[in-house]
């Protein structure tokens, strides 16, 4: 009797996590269908959509993939509504595996459409992706970093535009990029500190905290920004680092372009996600970390010092922060220009949340915007459906809806925000 | 042989409080020491100054004869001193193992966690204690008794000698608390000191070799078992003969009030917290539930206050389906209720008093026209209120959280008790309170009772239950196991109910947690 | 202790706090921010001498010359702060003479050229009364409303259709036809985060934020050249409004004092009444103040997340609206300098009580008015009035520094309002 009430409720519970399911498969078997009709019916019978792989000067010539765009859209289509299918029938666990091949499969549908009757260089598109998700990256580690030992990180944008700033003029100054990016990475660790001992001394809300930061910064650069720079041009000059090619491993075809031929800066943040991973569940540090982040009390009764492993992280993260801020001017333009960052500091928080907290989970949601970022300039070109700020708009409305939790489930630091009180 | 631990003189004033005035203390090598007193008696606080979270204000400890500094838990534990808190600190997320080795990890190629040497030293431990655990569970999965094993291992680990328990079966069940104490007995034949605090007397006088008894702040006396017993320990703790039992004549019940059909609700986890549940409560008779904490009750008060989702059942109130009604529904059917955490719940500890003793009913007249709030009867209410419930405040206008705990529940009491009601819901009425206070709520739930109110009470404390309630369910994992008359049962038998074991002598199976819940856990 | 407090309950009078005490209650709650403020402007002045290229230069020769430094130092604050307080309060010798002229001669030209600049003041303050209410809103009710801006340019926008689309209405109709769209379109865009809250649980502070950008990039489509609210002209701005509905001005040109600040000034009375005269007013600030006891006492908790992210909203779009009706007839994409985010600042400092509020609004309304005069005098950036906010809310946040600094006892009352929250509130 006992046992039929139990079984009767968890079929209730089972219930539910089968509606989720089936609305999301649902959902995704409806988009399946609108993509036939429209991106494979709708598109144009002879028309050819080409992607190209390697660029005039390469030695190893790949050859250039030409796609019926109606036939392939349509079998790409079928794809997703298979896809749709089993996940309604059979559900799928994992849902960054359902969240990855969703958005693949969307992406290369309308992507195929959109250069109907063109084409495509494919390799530059990826390397413009990496090279965009690099800030988001290094923003989101930072946002890791801080937030896993418990601290909210809001002030990743004010960090990064304070560290793209002097890095600069530091770099311009002494006519030496990496004293430009040494004096980037401790401005960006000393606005950290100032985050530190607001948050963790005063016990200031971490959100006003952050904003704070955020506020000073922007005014701060702004003011400087015209004060100095706008009169002394020189100073807001400081060139860019070279690409390092990695010997071998940058003449693969493809794969070495967009990997092993960046500037040092791209390779230490890819090293960094590896080592902010390694560090934070592998080591003793990042065990210690965590406990902060999740129960400071009970790390505290175990003679774990709270202050001290939270001081450090978040300046930890600023300096994280500072190296996509620097990345921005020293990495890519050479110069400083008012409001640089434009809100990457919320997408690279949006990438993190995205990610669940984690370094690798960053890394894909980074990539994922990055490559929007970049799909919306190549879009501008060819003519598109989606007008590029509707594509500019999908990190934030991804976060939204991942937070909703329509898709899948993110579940920040349990003491995340609550200043840690000792008797 | 010289104590192991000594205690001079320990004074910790707080703002407005002396919680521990020059209080001694020894422990010797080998024995367990029961630290005797009720709320508020400065037990925790006076461990937590010699487990280094509190700093005295006077006072020095000495460990193995050596005055020593105790500035944070890593002096404590450095001197050997390990303490397993009343509320666990263990983090949900992680591993047994990760719990365990926390601030002592194990490290093997220079900085790699060594996760498996600390599970294997675990189950070491584990077996020679006969405390049993599997290190690679989450926390999370695992029950409340499993987890108290995980935090005595942790001290173990630390090859801590001198151990504190905070309170530690009050999470327990009689049985399983005998358990424990086995495992204490066990620890102290290898020759660890371990200090017991509690304020239940059958435990003091079941498992310690000596008993040292706090009352407000300060030591009243230090005995032994065997030259005491239960009276003498009370009024050491209280200051007074206390009346466990509360003056009231016998139920005169009559219609049926509350009616509660096959209730099954679900805790934060989703798990089952109530599982098909029924019973009734009439006018006139205070139905109590009773059960060890975590088995279900919680969640039984919050479902009939309309504060948990109903998953299903039927639920009424003098007729009126009530299932799935809001508390605001339950108000105005005349439904009274006292929240189990009054801080949290049932009040708001930055609004003034005034606001509080209306919190329920500012939206009606005469409290309001309209959305415009009248002040003047509001003020009015709240000074009668304030008059005839005797709560001491120095104004209405006073933030609530600067009363004192009674004073706050007192402003609960006056706010719920006033106007015809006709269903009451206390959930804990006295938990944490002064003798005083507590006697005076029972007082004032008797007259609700002979009033006609129905009243259910909820409760952890065994005595309050037996002295208050006419009837008495025993709540066992989510559901009633059974439900008695209170005049005719003993503590001995409801203590058997409360482990889940049937007047017939079938005794359920000892696991954590039943088939179906735990397929219920590995479902989520 | 017991009978003092029995014989004073048996008295519920409600007995008027002695006239002292009222003052120093009074005294101690402005010392922190008026401090704060003071400091603000102090360092303020330190950053705006030491990054002075008239200084700057002077630099290396400190140790032969040092007043000549400290001279000039103090020439550049000096300058820099006169010009902010004429540009701030006016020039009262030009606006007595003007004042004189037209008693003379009957010619006010020179008087409204002269009264130009205080009023200017109180026209930069307006739309800081609103988003500084809609913060305050927010946080009375428990809830961090970052996204104003994004609010306050959905006001604008829905203002500004109504005011270009509608022809032929007298300006009694389409008035208030646009403020109420700039009003509803700011709480449906806020709201969207109160619902979240309130059915999924979602932090309000990162829903406002991703808000903002997702506005801020559909202003921009709106605003291109292939989007639906590009007016005729070359430049990325919407068509003119009607001048039916322009909020009118008070005064004739070139004082551009309009009717949006008595707008903003009921704004503030409407609030203040709301939230301490009725029922619904009273259910936000026990929410605010505990969710968990609010949802005990019968109040729908998440109906009230939604109403107070609503009300809050619709402050903000009032501010768009009357930024637009008001001043700049047409929308533009840099449309705001961070009305939004400088709110946060005016909250805080106002300690969300709405003629807090008022008077900071005012504060900050002449800092970024006389601002403007300080850059064209002094070539001081206006950017630095950011920076002072940025310092006002940290020395407001962290009272501790200004203690410090001020060698000031603590308050033996725990005053201050503990606000500390984590994402999953």
């Amino acid at each position: 009797m006992i046992g039929m009430v139990a079984t009767s409720v968890m079929r209730k519970a089972s219930d539910l996590a089968q509606q989720q399911r089936w609305i999301v498969g649902g959902v995704i078997v409806v988009v399946g269908l609108l993509c036939v009709w429209f991106f494979g019916f709708q598109a144009p019978a002879d028309a050819v959509s080409k992607y190209r792989f390697s660029g005039g000067g390469d030695p190893i010539q790949l050859p250039t993939l030409e796609l019926p765009t109606a036939t392939t859209n349509l079998i790409l289509s079928l794809l997703l509504i298979a896809f749709g299918i089993y996940h309604l029938v059979r559900g799928l666990k994992n849902s960054a595996v359902l969240f990855g091949v969703v958005a693949f499969l969307l992406l290369a549908i309308f992507l195929t459409w959109s250069i109907r009757g063109a084409s495509l260089n494919m390799t530059g598109l990826l390397e413009s992706t990496l090279i965009r998700s690099i800030p988001f990256l290094l923003g989101a580690l930072s946002g890791i970093m801080c937030e896993r030992s418990g601290i909210i990180n809001i002030a990743i944008e004010g960090m990064m535009l304070t560290a793209a700033f002097v890095s600069v003029i530091v770099g311009a100054f002494t006519d030496n990029l990496w004293l430009g990016l040494a004096a980037g990475v401790v401005s960006g660790a000393l606005i950290a500190g100032v985050h530190a001992v607001f948050s963790i001394r005063f016990k200031v809300d971490q959100i006003i905290s952050g904003t704070v930061i955020n506020i000073f910064a922007v005014g701060m650069t702004n003011f400087l920004n015209l004060r100095w720079l706008t009169v002394n041009q020189e100073l807001n000059d400081s060139g860019t680092f070279a690409k390092v090619p990695i010997p071998i491993l940058s003449q693969i075809p493809v794969l070495g372009t967009i990997l092993f031929n960046q500037i040092v800066l791209v390779y230490v943040a890819l090293l960094l996600m590896f080592f902010v991973n390694f560090l934070l569940f592998q080591t003793r540090w990042g065990l210690r970390t965590r406990a902060v982040g999740e129960h400071p009390k009970a790390a505290d009764t175990l003679g774990v010092d709270v202050f001290k492993i939270r001081y450090i992280n978040v300046i930890f993260a600023g300096m994280l922060a500072a190296l996509g801020g620097a990345f921005l001017t020293l990495g890519s333009v050479g110069r400083f220009d008012k409001l640089m960052t434009n809100g990457r500091g919320f997408i690279a928080l949006a990438a993190m949340i995205f990610g669940n907290w984690n370094p690798f989970g960053a890394f894909g949601a980074s990539l994922l915007f990055g490559f929007m970022d970049s799909l919306q300039l190549k879009l501008q070109i060819l003519t598109s459906v989606i007008p590029s700020e509707f594509l500019l708009m999908a990190p934030y409305l991804a976060t939204m809806v991942v937070l909703a939790g329509v898709v899948g489930r993110v579940r920040p630091p349990a003491a995340e925000g609550v200043p840690y009180e000792k008797q | 042989m010289p104590p192991i631990l000594e205690l001079r003189g320990i004074t910790k004033r707080f703002p407005g409080v002396l919680a521990n005035d020059h209080i001694d203390l020894t422990l010797n090598q080998g024995e367990i020491h029961a630290l005797l007193g009720e709320n508020g008696a400065g037990k925790t606080t006076l461990m937590n100054v010699l487990y280094g979270l509190y700093h005295p204000d006077e006072g020095e400890i000495m460990v193995r004869d050596k005055p020593i500094r105790i500035t944070s838990p890593r002096d404590a534990i450095a001197q050997g001193i390990g303490m397993v808190h009343q509320h666990f600190m263990l983090i949900p997320v992680f591993t047994v193992t990760e719990n365990v080795m926390l601030g002592d990890e194990s490290i093997t190629n220079g900085v790699v966690l060594d996760r498996k040497k600390v599970a294997g030293e675990i189950r070491e431990l584990s077996t020679k204690y006969g405390l049993e655990v599997n290190p690679t569970l989450y926390i999370k999965d695992i029950s409340v008794g499993i987890q108290q094993r995980v935090e005595i291992i942790k001290l173990l680990y630390r090859k801590a000698d001198i151990l504190i328990l905070d309170e530690p079966t009050a999470v327990l069940t009689p049985q399983e608390a005998d358990d424990l104490f086995q495992v204490l007995r066990n620890l102290k034949a290898r020759g660890n000191s371990i200090i017991f605090i509690t304020h239940k007397l059958r435990e003091v006088l079941a498992l310690a070799d000596r008993i040292t008894v706090l009352r407000l702040g300060k030591v009243v006396g230090s005995t032994e078992p065997k030259n005491t017993n239960s009276a003498e320990l009370a009024r050491m703790m209280v200051g007074r003969s206390v009346i466990l039992s509360v003056d009231k004549e016998a139920a005169k019940p009559k219609d049926v009030v509350l009616n509660v059909q096959n209730l099954v609700v679900r805790d934060e986890r989703h798990s089952i917290a109530i599982n098909d549940v029924s019973f009734q409560v009439r006018a006139g008779e205070v139905l109590g539930i009773a059960g060890v904490q975590g088995n279900g009750q919680t969640e039984l008060a919050q479902a009939l206050t309309g504060l948990r989702h109903v998953e299903s059942g039927r639920v009424t109130v003098l007729g009126h389906e009530t299932t799935h009604a809001t508390p605001r529904q339950l108000f105005e059917l005349d439904v009274a209720h006292v929240p189990e955490d009054r801080q949290q719940d049932g009040l708001v500890m930055s609004f003034p008093v005034e606001d509080n003793l209306v919190l329920n009913e500012y939206y009606r007249p005469p409290f309001a026209k309209g959305i415009v709030l009248n002040f003047d009867e509001i003020e009015k209410a709240a000074a009668e209120r304030v008059r005839e419930f005797d709560v001491r405040t120095p104004s209405i206008f006073v933030k609530t959280a600067n009363l004192s705990g009674g004073n706050q529940q007192k402003v609960i009491v006056a706010r719920e008790f006033t106007g015809p009601i006709k269903l009451l819901i206390a959930s804990q009425p006295t938990r944490g309170l002064d003798v005083g206070s507590i006697e005076y709520i029972h007082k004032r739930i008797v007259e609700k009772r002979d009033a006609g109110a129905a009243v259910l009470l909820v409760s952890n404390e065994l005595d309050e239950i037996m002295s208050l309630s006419d009837r008495i369910a025993v709540m066992y994992k989510g559901q009633i196991i059974d439900t008695v008359n209170a005049a005719e049962t003993t503590k001995e038998a409801l203590g058997l109910l409360m482990a889940g074991v049937h007047g017939d002598g079938k005794t359920p199976a000892l696991q954590p947690q039943t088939p179906e819940q735990k397929a219920e856990t590995h479902h989520q | 202790m017991a009978e003092a407090t029995a014989s004073s309950i048996s008295k519920p009078v409600k007995t008027p706090a002695p006239r002292a005490s009222a003052w120093r209650d009074i005294l101690n709650t402005l010392t922190i921010p008026v401090l704060a403020i003071f400091t603000a402007l102090i360092v303020s002045g330190f950053i705006i001498a030491f990054t002075a290229p008239t200084v700057l230069t002077l630099l290396p020769n400190f140790w032969e010359h040092p007043f000549q430094l400290i001279g000039a130092m103090w020439d550049t604050v000096i300058t820099a702060y006169a010009a902010l307080l004429q540009g701030a309060f006016g020039d009262w010798g030009a606006i007595l003479a003007g004042f004189q002229e037209w008693i003379a001669t009957g010619d006010a030209t020179d008087l409204f050229r002269a009264l130009r600049d205080p009023f200017e003041s109180l026209v930069a303050a307006t739309p800081y009364i609103f988003t500084g209410l809609a913060v305050a809103v927010g946080f009375k009710g428990g809830l961090f409303n970052i996204g104003v801006e994004g609010q306050l340019f959905a006001g604008a926008i829905a203002s500004a259709w109504v005011g270009f689309n509608i022809e032929g209405l007298p300006w009694f109709i389409h008035l208030p036809l646009a403020l109420l769209a700039g009003l509803l379109a700011g709480a449906v865009w806020a709201g969207i985060a109160g619902v979240l809250k309130a059915t999924r649980g979602v932090n309000e502070v990162i829903n406002t934020i991703m808000l903002n950008y997702i506005m801020f990039l559909f202003t921009d489509w709106l605003l291109s050249e292939s989007g639906p609210m590009r007016g005729s002209a070359g430049a990325p701005r919407t068509p003119e409004i009607y001048p039916s509905a322009y909020l009118p001005r008070v005064l004739p040109d070139p004082v551009r004092f309009h009717w949006g600040f008595f707008l903003a000034v009921g704004a503030v009375f409407f609030v203040y009444w709301f939230l301490w005269k009725t029922t619904v007013g009273f259910e936000i600030r026990t929410v605010g103040a505990s969710p968990t006891a609010a949802k005990y006492a019968g109040i729908a908790v998440g109906r009230i997340f939604v109403l107070t992210m609503g009300l809050s909203g619709s402050l903000a779009g009032l501010a768009g609206a009357n930024e637009l009706l008001g001043l700049n007839h047409y929308m533009v994409a840099a449309f705001s300098p961070g009305y939004g985010f400088d709110a946060i600042a005016l909250a805080l400092l106002g300690k969300s009580n709405p003629f807090g509020v008022l008077a900071s609004a005012l504060l900050f309304g002449a800092l970024r008015n006389g601002a403007t005069r300080m850059q064209s005098l002094a070539s001081v950036p206006v950017d630095i009035i950011s920076v002072m906010q940025a310092l006002i809310i940290a020395f407001i946040a962290a009272p501790e520094i200004v203690r410090w600094i001020y060698r000031l006892r603590v308050p033996t009352q725990k005053e201050q309002e503990v606000f500390a929250r984590g994402w999953g509130g």
